[in-house]
């Protein structure tokens, strides 16, 4: 009885360590498989954007708080294709005379917003968010102001650029 | 916990199901052979998984699938271990399922009554070439559309029915859109969901009869858990390893984008096909379909017939010296045609074994490689032939193109509509300078030009465009022209190494204080290009 007990404890042993073997080997295949296709799924596969100065055309007779939808062109990684397309900013000849130029979506949840010239306020047709000329938020739902684009003004000539990812970003 | 797993228990009875499949009862002589069939379903689910993670980034287009499966190599991360996983994954699939088919077939497990499931095995054999088949036209590169040229020419050879087979594998007026799209359906939707079928049908069945028995049992029955499952994921481990060495250590093979004009490039089908493609080369004129279609055809009619051509009762392996024969006889015909056309296969870069390579190349304008650059980059090669070729579209481009002044060019290259034909074509998205190049280019284009470029690499040509556009000819003389402010860089190969150009580039003052030439800030990519092209130029 004792023997036969004894016997059957070291099958169960040889038993259980060859299930521990089939976990342990089809788990380090699932691993192996499994790390590169969550890297593979989840990493940015954009690398770096359009930081160049684009031409956003002359803007002389622009008035002092009077915004004007700018259109220019510029190119952009889709994938595998560099696409060139039309982009629009917002740009507004502040009191100082200072030129600032606005993404054209509400950074609320990315409507495109107009200028309504009767109240002096940028409208989001999507939820009502309200901004003055300068960007700033004046009614929600918008969480922060209006994303600009860099600007440089040469003459009358008006250059923009995406800004980069953070601007505090060392990179 | 346990109240969870006894109400999903009660619900689903998945634990009694695989308690069931562990225990099921197999022939105490069943071992290492058996575990064949094992590594070849986890190379199936592997395949399909991989696939689908490449289906993510792919897009079945002539105009697309190269340069997204060109993505997936360089931008996607992890994309060039999932693409080799999925390569190479590919030839082991075939090689796995033809080791689990000579097992089946020595051990004799195709006798009554196992006669389904060696038949339901021979389609899935098919379904594993036709996987091979199919996924091999999806890169888009040069081996994929010659190699499905040729495939296409041989389903156009069946009696009867070749018209039929070319407008189903939409290959009626060539190898183009039609086909890619169609070869990716039925490499993703419709080979899939019948190898899920057979695979399944074959379990089942594999299930009903059982392993198959020795003639002769000398140890008792036992289940399949512990020992076999055991050896069975040692088996399937180490199939594994070598995926995964083979995914991560040799480069899945992507060559120029699939060029209809390079008359230069000899086809070659994959490695497992090579045996028929040498075959073939026995059958000359009116005998041609009885070695490209009628043999191969009679050769998968046997295999089906197997169970009924050997109707004898069980024998032990070792007495089973008609089929060890059989084996031998057909590895042996397998391996000497492979070897044959191995032999008599060309070596890389497209020039028939025993000739040079040609590398006029090397002796062209740098603005002339750019050119051709981008000429590719721009795929104007789906319309226009460089020189002469097979017919295309748009107009042979030596000696015609120089009579147009360059305006009327570029207004072609922006608005490909513009010259009169090819409205439904997309503008090249080449900026001007680019678009001056090429031009140039085309402008100077005579089929000696043509010849001398025919095999210039897509790294060449890329290094070249840098060359140009960072204005280099401008101090330094290449190939006969150029400026003479800084040293000719004819034979700079000879003279420095990759890494002393590399940090000339970078920061020139470090090792010349007081030069004039610029750093140049260029990523590590456009540098290796730079410098590949450099150390291609010949001694002056």
């Amino acid at each position: 009885m004792g023997k036969e007990s004894e016997h059957a404890s070291v099958r169960l042993d040889r038993r259980s360590v060859l299930s521990a073997a089939v976990f342990s080997l089809m788990g380090a295949i699932c691993a192996a498989i499994g790390a590169p296709s969550v890297v593979y799924l989840l990493s940015p596969y954009t690398k770096g954007r359009n930081r160049e100065w684009l031409d956003g055309g002359d803007i002389g007779d622009l008035a002092q708080d009077r915004p004007r939808a700018v259109s220019f062109f510029g190119e952009r990684m889709d994938g595998w294709n560099r696409q060139r397309e039309k982009m629009t900013a917002w740009v507004v000849k502040g009191p100082g005379g200072a030129v600032a130029a606005f993404q054209p979506s509400c950074t609320h949840l990315g409507c495109a917003f107009h200028w309504a010239a009767a109240q002096h306020e940028f409208i989001c047709p999507c939820h009502g968010s309200r901004f003055g000329a300068d960007g700033a938020v004046l009614h929600g739902p918008a969480p922060r102001p209006l994303d600009r684009y860099e600007v440089r003004v040469e003459g009358s000539r008006l250059w923009l650029r995406i800004p980069g990812p953070r601007e505090a970003d060392p990179s | 916990m346990r109240a969870v797993t006894r109400w999903l228990e009660e619900r689903t009875g998945a634990g009694a199901a695989v308690r069931n499949f562990l225990r099921e009862e197999i022939p105490g002589s069943a071992g290492w052979p058996q575990a064949f069939g094992s590594v070849a379903l986890f190379l199936f689910l592997t395949q399909a998984f991989t696939g689908v993670l490449l289906t993510l980034n792919y897009a079945p287009a002539p105009t697309e699938a190269y340069n997204s499966l060109q993505f997936i190599m360089r931008e996607v991360a992890g994309g060039r271990l999932i693409r080799g996983l999925h390569h190479w994954g590919a030839s082991m699939m075939v090689v796995v399922v033809v080791l689990h088919m000579i097992q089946v077939f020595l051990y004799g497990a195709y006798k009554r009554p196992r006669e389904v499931t060696w038949m339901v095995g021979v389609v899935l054999l098919l379904i594993t070439l036709g996987f091979g088949l199919t996924g091999y036209l999806l890169p888009w590169d040069n081996r994929a559309y010659w190699g499905t040229v040729v495939t296409a020419q041989i389903a156009a050879q069946t009696p009867v029915l070749g018209r039929y087979l070319q407008r189903l594998m939409g290959v009626e007026t060539g190898v183009g859109a039609v086909a890619l799209i169609r070869f990716h359906t039925l490499h993703t939707i419709i080979l899939p969901g019948l190898a899920l079928l057979m695979v399944t049908t074959h379990l089942l069945l594999i299930r009903k009869h059982g392993i198959t028995p020795s003639a002769v049992e000398r140890r008792p029955a036992r289940t399949f858990h512990p020992e076999q499952a055991f050896k069975d994921a040692v088996a399937v481990f180490a199939a594994f390893v070598v995926l995964f060495v083979l995914a991560a250590a040799v480069k899945a093979p992507l060559e120029r984008p699939a060029d209809p004009t390079d008359s230069a490039y000899v086809p070659r089908p994959e490695w497992y096909f090579l045996f028929l493609f040498q075959a073939l080369k026995a059958f000359t004129g009116p005998l041609e379909p009885l070695g490209s279609v009628l043999l191969p055809a009679a050769a998968v009619g046997l295999l089906f017939a197997v169970p009924f051509v050997d109707r004898s009762r069980m024998q032990r392996v070792a007495e089973r010296t008609a089929a060890m024969a059989a084996v031998a006889l057909a590895t042996l015909a397998w391996a000497s045609l492979t070897a044959a056309a191995v032999l008599t296969t060309p070596t890389p870069g497209g020039a028939p074994a025993g000739r040079r390579p040609n590398t006029s190349w090397r002796e062209s304008a740098p603005e002339q490689l750019a050119g051709l650059g981008y000429f590719h980059r721009a795929r104007c090669s789906s319309c226009h032939n460089l020189a002469a070729g097979p017919p295309r579209p748009g107009p042979n481009l030596a000696g015609l193109a120089s009579a147009r002044p360059a305006e009327v060019l570029i207004a072609h290259f922006q608005q490909p509509g513009a010259a009169g034909n090819g409205d439904f074509l997309r503008p090249t998205g080449l900026a001007p300078d680019q678009l001056e190049t090429l031009a140039a280019f085309v402008q100077g284009l005579t089929s000696e030009t043509a010849a001398a470029l025919s095999e210039a690499p897509p790294e060449i040509t890329a290094g070249a465009q840098i060359f140009v556009a960072n204005g280099c000819g401008g101090c330094h003389k290449v190939n006969g022209s150029g400026g003479t402010l800084g040293p000719s860089l004819n034979g700079v190969g000879g003279r420095r190494s990759r890494d002393w150009i590399a940090q000339r580039l970078r920061d020139p003052r470090l090792q010349s204080p007081g030069t004039v030439m610029p750093a140049f800030g260029f990523s590590a990519h456009d540098r290796d290009l730079l410098i590949s092209y450099l150390l291609s130029l010949p001694k002056e």
